[in-house]
């Protein structure tokens, strides 16, 4: 087990006098680095501070400021609490910043996703695209000034809405009557379509070895509509014979603009919008962006609230995992059986969630301060059979099913996904990382909510390899279940929310980084305010995404097939990858 | 005609064919052997495609009505079950797996945002609802919708097959060479529909800026 690092205190700028000071606006904390110093810094902290865990790489726009920055939150993996680090350059084209991939190689799609969605070029990038959106795509979306076809007003509420309470369709209100918007004199018979040229350039070229036989690589798309790739991932696969040698993941098939409509929305109008991000465990999420908002609120949460959360937030866990092994089953071939196993269950927990929530899976059930409502009465009994008696004895039945399954174990023992090395340099989070030996989670390492107060263990396995992924779910639906009997044991009665239920929430400016161990790695929220009813900037990192970074390292080398497994052992969930 | 008068047909049936021979009519044939065996295209697009997962799954168990078999190759679906939320980057794959698909054939959309966007509506990726582009059987309301609405959904969806007549239906329509080719959008600036390329042009250059 890790033990919390007695950290430092932390003086970047008496280190680095001239090129770092600390960021002395009020609400927030950190340190702006100077754009020309941000590698011989970001190594520094890296190197001798220790901070080898970089999470989330991301941009905010000033615009009344003329400035944009990029915000980076880095961690120690043997715990403790984060160091904020800033660039800050001016707002005028090109925008440049550095890259840090030399530095921490998991940053690599977060800057293309700040490139893509802001427009801040990365210099010295390995591969600066477009992520989310397609090559050809008017303008950067999450910059200030730019509006989308539907756009009506800056911050929700709108006034058509209320008070005036006239509601027009928005397709009236554009020009071309539909969700669609065109440069003046656009001529569509013009247009050339960029393609597909520059991610097919990007995967490795052949070259014939000498005095080897004369044989050919051939480029494999895989997706986006494919029964293996977990909704509509996309991948281009280089192969020679049936060995990966290149691997260009393909997303944004299902970006639904969260950051956009986050930033129109008030924060309490986000909290039904993340139940959709990773939509297996809506508990999960609603957790994460509470944690976040709460810190810069500054309130304390409910006694009894802190234990419903914990508890909807474990059983989400349980019924993710056993998705997970069912799915996996899905995966290697072993069509359906293990899935209606779980499937089985999972109803079960699902319809915990429908009584408390009234919904099965967007659940929209915590609140800043607390949750909506009080358990209703009998679910607690009801947890209760699920957790001491049915599901211990079912997580059993799994094991025995699977583990010695011959076919499941020649399928997955010895096939490598990532050392603990790469794991922590690709900034990989959440079981993949622990399967590969690194004791990290945020629930020790960070704690949030009352996870202090409970008496468990983080699970690990050695090898890293398919098998001990597996391995490990099955151990952390164990663990979960210790924490919802302890849990179950001390909830205390009293109220479910602190102070009034609001539909306004009041934020304090400043900015604001709350994560939480989501059932697939750190999901954090970075949320800026400027005090007004909406956020100034929402940003989601979600576990999936940042993850994925390291899939082409995962998979060269290893057959086609297994590239299958290894997908699904990193189980990503589309809503939350492309967001 | 009902069944009733279908098997009552006015003259003496001899006794070894009583209860052998059925008299139907062609529609009703092939409307009750299209209806009991349609066959998904296996691809979800979102949250819906969870709830379409525990429809077949074990509570719901979406084979009681001759659902199950999911295709993962549109050559042999006949119903393209439409499960989220649609976006301008998929939008022209999706029209393309419909063109696929040989007919007869049937979309559902199914939830809020393969209705009419859902929730995301306001989205620059987001396209405003599947039936843009191509023809919609049923829509599901639901955010996502239980397993027991999609089931109530396609239970609709076997209702209208039921009501067809062969000599109506639009793909044995001799006028018609390729009745439902829906051409694929081109991704732009925007998302561009090859049907609308004389319009987007006049209101670009009518636009003011």
């Amino acid at each position: 087990m890790a033990t919390p690092v007695t950290t430092a205190t932390l003086d970047l700028a008496a280190r680095f006098p001239g090129a770092v000071s600390a960021d002395a606006r009020p609400g927030y904390k950190g340190w702006i680095v100077e754009k020309d110093k941000l590698i011989e810094v970001s190594t520094a902290i890296r190197d001798e501070f220790g901070y080898d865990h970089l999470t989330a790489v991301t941009g905010v726009d000033y615009l009344p400021e003329g400035k944009m920055e990029v915000v980076y939150h880095a961690f120690k993996t043997t715990g403790g609490p984060v160091l904020t680090f800033k660039v800050q350059v001016p707002r005028v084209d090109p925008v440049e910043v550095p890259s840090v991939t030399p530095v921490w190689p998991g940053a690599e799609f977060q800057e293309r996703e700040a490139w893509d969605l802001l427009g801040i070029k990365f210099t010295n990038h390995p591969d600066l695209r477009r992520i989310l959106l397609w090559e050809g795509f008017e303008g950067h979306p999450l910059r200030k000034d730019w509006k989308e076809a539907f756009y009506e007003e800056d911050a929700k509420p709108f006034k058509s809405r209320w008070p005036e309470g006239k509601h027009v369709m928005a397709e009236e209100k554009n020009p071309f009557k539909d969700n669609i918007n065109f440069p003046k004199d656009f001529d569509p018979e013009q247009w050339v379509p960029e393609g597909e040229a520059a991610l097919y350039g990007a995967l490795a070229r052949y070259q014939v070895q000498e005095g080897s036989l004369k044989t050919d690589h051939i480029v494999i798309n895989m997706g986006p509509q494919h029964p293996s790739t977990h909704g509509v991932f996309r991948a281009a696969v280089t192969v020679d014979g049936e060995t990966v040698v290149s691997l260009k993941p393909v997303m944004g098939y299902l970006h639904r603009n969260h950051d956009k409509i986050g930033e129109r929305n008030t924060f309490l109008q986000n909290m039904p919008f993340t139940d959709r991000l990773d939509y297996f465990n809506s508990m999960s999420n609603n957790f994460g962006y509470a944690v976040a908002v709460e810190k810069l609120m500054n309130i304390q949460v409910a006694e009894r609230a802190e234990y419903i959360r914990v508890i909807m937030a474990e059983l989400s866990r349980i019924q993710n995992h056993l998705v997970f092994i069912g799915m996996l089953g899905n995966d290697l071939g072993m069509m359906y059986t293990p899935a209606l196993y779980a499937f089985e269950e999972r109803e079960l927990i699902l319809d915990i969630f429908e009584a408390v929530a009234g919904s099965r899976m967007m659940c929209n059930y915590y609140r800043f301060g607390g949750v909506v409502r009080d358990l209703p009465e009998g679910v607690l009994e009801k947890i209760k059979g699920l957790v001491f008696e049915r599901l211990p004895g079912k997580a059993d039945e799994l094991d025995r099913m699977l583990t010695e399954n011959e076919v499941f174990v020649a399928r997955m023992k010895g096939i490598k996904v990532i050392n603990a090395e790469d794991a922590i340099r690709y900034s990989i989070t959440g079981p993949v990382l622990r399967a590969a030996g690194v004791p990290y989670d945020i629930r020790r390492a960070d704690p949030y909510s009352i996870y202090d107060r409970f008496d468990f263990d983080i699970p690990t396995r050695p090898n890293g390899d398919l098998m001990d992924n597996y391995l490990l779910r099955l151990d952390e639906i164990r663990q979960s279940l210790r924490i919802l009997q302890q849990a179950i044991k001390q909830i205390p009665e009293g109220p479910v929310m602190t102070g009034k239920p609001q539909y306004q929430v009041r934020v304090p400016a400043g900015e604001s980084y709350g994560r939480v161990e989501s059932p697939k790695g750190e999901l954090a929220f970075y949320v800026v305010s400027n005090g007004k009813p909406n956020p100034f900037r929402y940003h989601v990192r979600p576990a999936s995404f940042v993850n994925i970074t390291a899939l082409e390292k995962m998979c060269v080398g290893t057959k086609i097939a297994d590239f299958i497994a290894i997908l699904g052992v990193i189980d990503i969930v589309l809503g939350e990858l492309d967001r | 005609m009902d069944n009733e008068q279908l098997n009552s047909p006015g003259y003496d049936i001899p006794d070894e064919l009583k209860n052998v021979v059925s008299i139907t009519t062609l529609d009703r044939l092939y409307n009750w052997g299209r209806r009991s065996s349609v066959w998904p295209l296996m691809f979800g697009l979102a949250c819906c495609a969870i709830e379409m997962i525990a429809a077949q799954a074990s509570r719901y168990d979406m084979a009681r009505f001759g659902m199950e078999v999911m295709r993962p190759t549109p050559r042999q679906a006949d119903m393209m079950l439409v499960s989220g939320t649609v976006t301008k980057k998929m939008v022209p794959l999706i029209v393309r797996l419909y063109n696929q698909m040989p007919e007869p054939k049937y979309v559902v959309a199914m939830g809020a945002c393969a209705s009419g966007g859902g929730p995301f509506k306001e989205g620059y990726n987001v396209v405003a609802g599947i039936d843009k582009f191509l023809p919609v059987d049923v829509y599901i309301p639901g955010c996502p919708p239980t397993p027991q609405a999609l089931i109530h959904g396609m239970i609709k969806l076997q209702e209208k097959i039921d009501k067809e007549s062969l000599s109506k239906v639009r793909w044995y329509d001799r006028k018609k060479e390729d009745s439902v080719y829906i051409p694929v959008p081109v991704l732009g600036p925007d998302l561009m529909d090859p049907r609308r390329f004389a319009e987007i042009k006049a209101i670009a250059a009518a636009k003011e800026g």
